[in-house]
């Protein structure tokens, strides 16, 4: 408990919680999400960053960071409101605003916004609640101890009672604790108990809600025409864009060239009657491959891990499996294209949409326009899908630019084009994995791996480390310009997928079930971590194997290992394992077993996997991006498959029991779906796969 | 750029644009109906879908040129006061993830229920599987199809 001693106090320093105010007038939140007729809210009390208290009883709750699709503007404010002792049906919530000082963490990335905030958010309610408590015992001369707050009402030792719409105002005055107790996890009421999407009924009715649709009186619109990765603009011809009429402007940007109008539609049609000049890209999928083959064979480079002997081991072993694995690029093809609002004016920069990184985005804005940062002001909308590509700011940054340029406030929107071809995609990655087996063991073990622009392509103290001694892990770049990024759990969304697929044929050849080979490995990293606690490793096998007994239990993995296939990994602090099952050499379930400690928001966590799993499979089985002269040959969903309806699964979640903190859930997923998928389509068809999309690998064996 | 008279939701309305100026971003830009959304531009996501006279079309390859007076339904248009059974049916099935492919979904579903008002589950699938959703939050979309059918 001392560090979340500790973390709590931080948060208070940090978090500016202390700016408790009552602020009058602020009442421009509706009643819409509560079903009962209540009066409007009149006078509303700031307890703190977090949450405001109305005399009509409502509670406005901020949820601090960005919504992609993940849940965390729902779940983030249940963990407010459960310390805060309030009835869910009196919460409104709104979204935060980009702000570092009080907020903190604003980022929608890494699966991490419900493990972070798991003790500061709790903290804010718990803080306030603690508030509340002072204030109504100091109004009737007892011990706060002797009170208790329960559903917004304060109770006294003498039966008086009080409800938070009366305390509030005098709430703001009390001295703010320093030490709240938080509950323990059978004491929860809001959290572990599902709530629906706090904008469920905006997305039904069409409401304005995402970045898309932000309109500001007098903003004009704007699209970004780029070039080949890699090339150089050498001279475009704009006359007749220009002589289009509503075309307002045609600037150049670098090698970018933005188009402004009246509206989307006479951007888009100015913008194909551009005919740009680029200087040659030589950025093509035969060669990016061939080179980043070239690595592995080449090894330049410092080792990831390295354990015992491992040469040695593959000289002494009876035979030796060596696997390569091939991942192509891909877009991360959000539902919503990038787009983004800017107003530059000579006293601020005000930039309005989706961005799952704000802090940094307002830094880069701050930067480009030599700006003081305090004048860059972000607000977060909802997002029309994230995956990663709303990490990297470049369209906020475009929109800001040409804002700057032309003096008007604008809306940068993307074709689906644009998006696909500039993206910031999966990096393209090569990889073999080696293993020795001797005695019907694994003795030595060896990934490399070699990915564009990204050094760490590998997971070094990832399972199977610490359960083979003699174990070796290294990884290489290829530099490029194609531009790459984070997409929705990186690396691991490839590398589990091969990892999983040669575990599987290693268990093929000792003649072991695919369950054993996985449990006596495990088996053994316990063992060695009991023997050897300088042992460096990411996971606790404990719960790797609580994971793969909880999915084999559900699936019946043991009685029917001739029609499904098993994989399990280990991300973003979350342990998952999965079990597809094959009818007819189509895959029709998959069973997914995730220990993520407490689960939030139990329906939208099922959600949230159950996408995962989707788009793991999905992914795997059609996903490809691929280059010719520096441009995807991939523009749209035409000549670029996503998985649809008739092609899913059913899906089965579980969630093993665990009073844990709570650990990420917008990825881990993800992860091994592919595996599971590869190894249920080899129980079907005698074909391994070793590349993705595995359609075009299925389509030579099943014509 | 030219005059056109369109009806949206049962209101007329008169916009200016190039004549090529598909639905899609007339709805959006011009009228601020913004519950239909942009995806593919191509017919190939259902983001935009729309009813047009009763039936679910996609605003996006449809020009303003060829919208004349049929009848348009957005899903601002869906119903009264947003309680389609559909909308219901995602309301209670908490269907979203990101949300933004909602309203395509639901206003192809509408227009696929009132022509099949009982389906089976792969009729369904079927039918739904011109409209992408990339959160793959398509379980639930499917049940709450099933739902709304039994409504």
């Amino acid at each position: 408990m001392a560090n979340n001693e500790i973390k709590r106090r931080e948060f208070l320093r940090i978090n500016g919680i202390t700016g408790a105010a009552l602020v009058l007038g602020f009442n421009f939140y509706s009643c819409k999400n509560s079903s009962e007729v209540r009066a409007e809210a009149t006078e509303w009390s700031e307890m703190n960053a977090f949450l405001s208290i109305a005399d009509n009883g409502q509670v406005t709750i901020m949820s601090p960071n960005p919504e992609i699709g993940q849940g965390v503007k729902t779940s983030m404010p249940m963990l407010i409101a459960e310390e805060l002792n309030i009835d869910w049906k009196d919460v409104i919530v709104k979204q935060a605003p980009f702000d570092a000082v009080k907020y903190k963490r604003q980022v929608a990335g890494g699966s991490q916004s419900i493990r972070q905030g798991w003790i500061s958010l709790r903290t804010a309610g718990a803080t306030a609640k603690e508030m509340l408590i002072n204030a109504a015992a100091e109004e009737w001369g007892v011990l706060p101890a002797e009170c208790s707050a329960k559903s917004g009402i304060v109770y006294g030792p003498a039966g008086d009672k009080k409800t938070y719409a009366e305390l509030a105002p005098l709430a703001i005055g009390q001295a703010v604790p320093t030490d709240v107790k938080l509950k323990k996890p059978e004491d929860f009421t809001i959290i572990g108990k599902s709530k629906k999407n706090v904008d469920l009924a905006k997305i039904v009715s069409g409401e304005n809600l995402f970045g898309m649709d932000y309109y500001r009186e007098g903003m004009v619109y704007a699209n970004v025409l780029k070039g080949p990765f890699g090339a150089k603009l050498e001279s475009f011809d704009a006359t007749s864009a220009k002589a289009v009429e509503g075309v307002i402007d045609v600037i150049q940007m670098k090698d970018k060239i933005a188009i402004i109008a009246i509206d989307t539609w006479t951007c888009f049609k100015a913008k194909k009657l551009i005919k740009p000049q680029y200087s040659k890209s030589n950025h093509n999928t035969p060669e990016i491959t061939a080179k980043l083959k070239a690595l592995l064979v080449a090894q330049n480079g410092e080792d990831k891990r390295k354990d015992g002997n491992v040469e040695k081991a593959f000289k002494q072993a009876d035979s030796i499996v060596e696997r390569f694995y091939s991942a192509p690029f891909l877009a991360h093809n959000t539902m919503a294209p990038m787009n983004f609002f800017a107003n530059v004016t000579a006293e601020k920069v005000e930039c309005i949409g989706p961005i799952q990184t704000p802090e940094w985005t307002q830094g880069r804005i701050a930067e480009l326009l030599n700006r003081p940062k305090e004048e860059v002001t972000i607000d977060m909308t909802r997002m029309g899908g994230g995956f990663g590509r709303r990490l990297y700011g470049d369209f906020a940054l475009e929109a800001a630019e040409i804002s700057d340029k032309i003096k008007k406030p604008v809306k940068l929107v993307y074709e689906r084009e644009d998006d696909m071809q500039g993206g910031m995609y999966r990096p393209a990655s090569e990889y073999v994995f080696r293993a020795a087996l001797k005695d019907g063991e694994i003795t030595g073990y060896e990934v490399l791996g070699a990915s564009v622009n990204d050094g760490n392509c590998v997971r070094a103290n990832n399972f199977p480390a610490g359960a083979i001694n003699n174990y070796r892990v290294a990884a290489y770049r290829l530099e490029s310009d194609v531009t790459t990024g984070a997409w929705r759990a990186p690396v691991t969304n490839f590398i589990a997928f091969a990892e999983q697929s040669f575990l599987d044929e290693i268990a093929e050849e000792l003649n072991e079930s695919p369950l054993d080979l996985r449990m006596n490995l495990l088996d053994k990293a316990i063992e060695n971590q009991k023997n050897n606690k300088e042992l460096t490793l990411d996971y606790d096998p404990v719960k790797f194997k609580g994971v793969l007994q909880d999915v084999a239990k559900h699936s019946g993995f043991r009685d029917n290992m001739d029609t499904m296939g098993l994989s399990a990994y280990y991300s973003h602090n979350t342990y998952v394992a999965e079990v597809a099952q094959v009818e007819e050499k189509a895959i029709t379930k998959i069973y997914c077993s995730i220990d993520c400690g407490i689960v939030v928001n139990p329906d939208g966590a099922v959600n949230q996997a159950q996408g995962g799993v989707i788009d793991g499979m999905g992914h795997a089985m059609y996903g490809e991006l691929t280059l010719k002269d520096g441009v995807a040959e991939q523009s749209n969903f035409h000549n670029y498959k996503i998985i649809r309806m008739n092609e899913v699964p059913e899906v089965e979640i579980n969630f093993v029991k665990s009073d844990n903190d709570p650990t990420g859930l917008g990825e881990p997923t993800l992860p091994p779906a592919g595996g599971a998928v590869a190894n249920a389509l080899y129980r079907a068809t005698g074909q391994r796969l070793y590349s993705q999309p595995f359609s075009k690998e299925l389509d030579k064996v099943l014509g | 750029m030219k005059e056109f008279k369109l009806n949206v939701n049962g209101s007329s309305h008169s916009v200016r644009v190039h004549e090529d100026t598909p639905l899609l971003w007339v709805l959006r830009d011009h009228l601020h109906l913004t519950g239909t959304k942009f995806g593919c531009g191509i017919a190939q996501c259902g983001a935009c879908s729309v009813h047009q006279d009763g039936v679910a079309m996609r605003s996006c390859v449809l020009p303003i040129s060829a919208v004349g007076d049929s009848e348009i339904t957005t899903i601002e248009g869906l119903s009264p006061k947003n309680d389609h059974p559909l909308q219901e049916a995602w309301i209670k099935h908490d269907v979203p993830q990101c949300g933004y492919c909602q309203s395509g979904q639901i206003m192809t579903a509408a227009s696929f229920l009132d022509e099949n008002p009982n389906p089976s589950d792969d009729e369904i699938s079927q039918a739904m599987s011109g409209n992408l959703c990339r959160c793959s939050a398509y379980l639930r979309i499917k049940e709450a199809v099933k739902t709304a059918s039994k409504s």
